[in-house]
């Protein structure tokens, strides 16, 4: 039973074709009521708080590589460990976030800046950036919708070994590596040709061989060398210091509604502390995020705070919400019809749930 | 022959900002510039049928609010992914305060 339900979320199951006949799949989704002058106002675009951010984040991350490896290459190995742990985790979990926010171009008012964190961003997080984008705008589309959203991490049942080792990027990352080489070859995978347009995907192509080329050229230096310190700089931090990103990530959504037309039966905010949101850059409010793409990160506080009537509670911290998600996920691996369904607030409006939503196969 | 259509009054929208308008159960985006010159698109993104007046314009863009894809709207030229397809675009003029499109 399993086995069969998991084969659902490939996007060319049959549950995918059957939430596109039956209007599921691009449907309309609740969206809280927000005066228009509001909207406009939470909407708007400023350079500012993502330069100072950008700024902090990278020039932290060349810092601590330049001690580290300094460290590193004067014999104290052990020295260096701490610095390269924190430059691993600004490239393998910060570069999370902040793909997110510059492919949805919100996090900055110029767009060649958006379009130049996203492209870094991509390549410390090894996601070919218009497949990711393509994927990620279905994402948006069909949240949570079985065999049409390409981004499910937590399925039902739920896949615990690969959750477990994608802490550090154990299966991420050699499947990127592997899908790199099958772009620069000019093929995309099933999954991907659903999602990419064909006067897209010469990008992709494009990109993985720029790729291979690069992590190429960090092999050889650091057999050239006789060192680690190049794969510790380039694509090692995607797995030793990836697993914040998963451990955020899995906040999102895990254990929550599919199949529903409502981003508050299907999506968690979290309040996090002042140095996770700042690796997380503010997507600890998702269901805002969800509701209201347009809204740039830094104002989503402030959306929260507009819309919040609507929302159930949200979950006053990261350690609250793995003690939902984590009982609901194994509840799961026995009981795949069960979700976690949080009562809203008096005077919220109700949940959206229409006709379409949960086809009776499912 | 052109075939102008009133629309919406000039004054309910706001500079740098997109109103819906629906004709023969067509919808249409009426957008004022941030310079208050007035542009008319369809009022679906090319996409997917997300209306555009709910989306956001900046300068002369107007985002989609789904997928935040953006257009040009004094062209209709999509602006890059997830928008590939052009808007089509109307020409308009205002006549005693209301904006009129030529749906010719």
């Amino acid at each position: 039973m399993g086995r069969e339900r998991l084969a659902q979320y490939a996007l060319d199951s049959p549950a995918g074709r059957q939430a596109l006949d039956s209007g599921l799949s691009g449907a309309q989704w609740f969206h809280s009521e927000v005066p228009r002058k509001r909207l406009k106002e939470l909407m708007a675009r400023s350079d500012g708080p993502a330069i100072r951010d950008t700024v902090i984040w990278v020039g932290l991350m060349v810092v601590c590589a330049a001690a580290g490896g300094v460290l590193w290459v004067h014999g104290h190995p052990w020295a260096a460990v701490p610095l390269l742990l924190v430059y691993g985790v600004l490239y393998g979990s910060g570069g999370d976030s902040r793909w997110h926010e510059a492919g949805h171009g919100t996090a900055f008012r110029t767009r060649w800046m958006d379009t130049a964190v996203y492209q870094l961003a991509c390549f410390m997080m090894m996601r070919d950036p218009t497949a990711y984008r393509w994927g990620h705008t279905r994402h948006h589309t069909d949240t949570l919708i079985v065999g049409r959203d390409p981004e499910i991490q937590a399925m039902r049942p739920a896949r615990l070994v690969r959750m477990l080792a994608n802490l550090f990027g154990l299966y991420d990352v050699p499947v990127s590596l592997g899908k790199m080489l099958l772009h620069a070859a000019g093929r995309l995978t099933t999954d991907e040709a659903d999602t990419i347009p064909e006067q897209e995907r010469f990008r992709t192509y494009r990109t993985a061989r720029l790729w291979s080329l690069v992590y190429a050229a960090t092999l050889a230096t650091a057999v050239v060398t006789s060192s680690w310190l190049p794969l510790l700089l380039v694509g090692g931090p995607r797995m030793y210091g990836t697993f914040m990103h998963i451990v955020y990530g899995l906040t999102q959504h895990a254990g929550l509604g599919e199949n529903v037309l409502d981003h508050r039966l299907n999506t968690r905010s979290v309040r996090m502390n002042v140095v996770n949101r700042f690796l997380y850059w503010n997507m600890n409010f998702h269901v805002e995020h969800h509701m209201f793409p347009m809204v740039p990160y830094h104002r989503l506080p402030e959306l929260h705070e507009q819309i919040k009537g609507d929302l159930a509670p949200m979950y006053p911290s990261i350690w609250a919400a793995y003690r939902e998600l984590v009982p609901a996920v194994l509840r799961q691996l026995k009981d795949q019809s069960y979700y976690v369904r949080r009562d809203l607030p008096p005077g919220a409006a109700p949940y959206y749930e229409p006709a379409v939503a949960v086809p009776p196969s499912l | 022959m052109p075939s102008w259509i009133p629309t919406v009054k000039a004054d309910d929208v706001e500079a740098e900002d997109v109103a819906p308008f629906t004709h023969g159960g067509t919808e249409y985006a009426i957008y004022r510039s941030p310079d208050d010159e007035y542009f008319a698109s369809d009022g679906f993104c090319t996409h997917e049928a997300e209306m555009l007046c709910r989306g956001f314009v900046m300068g002369h863009e107007i985002e989609c609010p789904r997928h935040n894809g953006r257009f040009d709207y004094r062209t209709g030229k999509a602006l890059g992914a997830p928008v590939l397809v052009g808007l089509r675009t109307y020409p308009t003029r205002v006549v005693d305060g209301v904006v009129e499109i030529d749906l010719d």
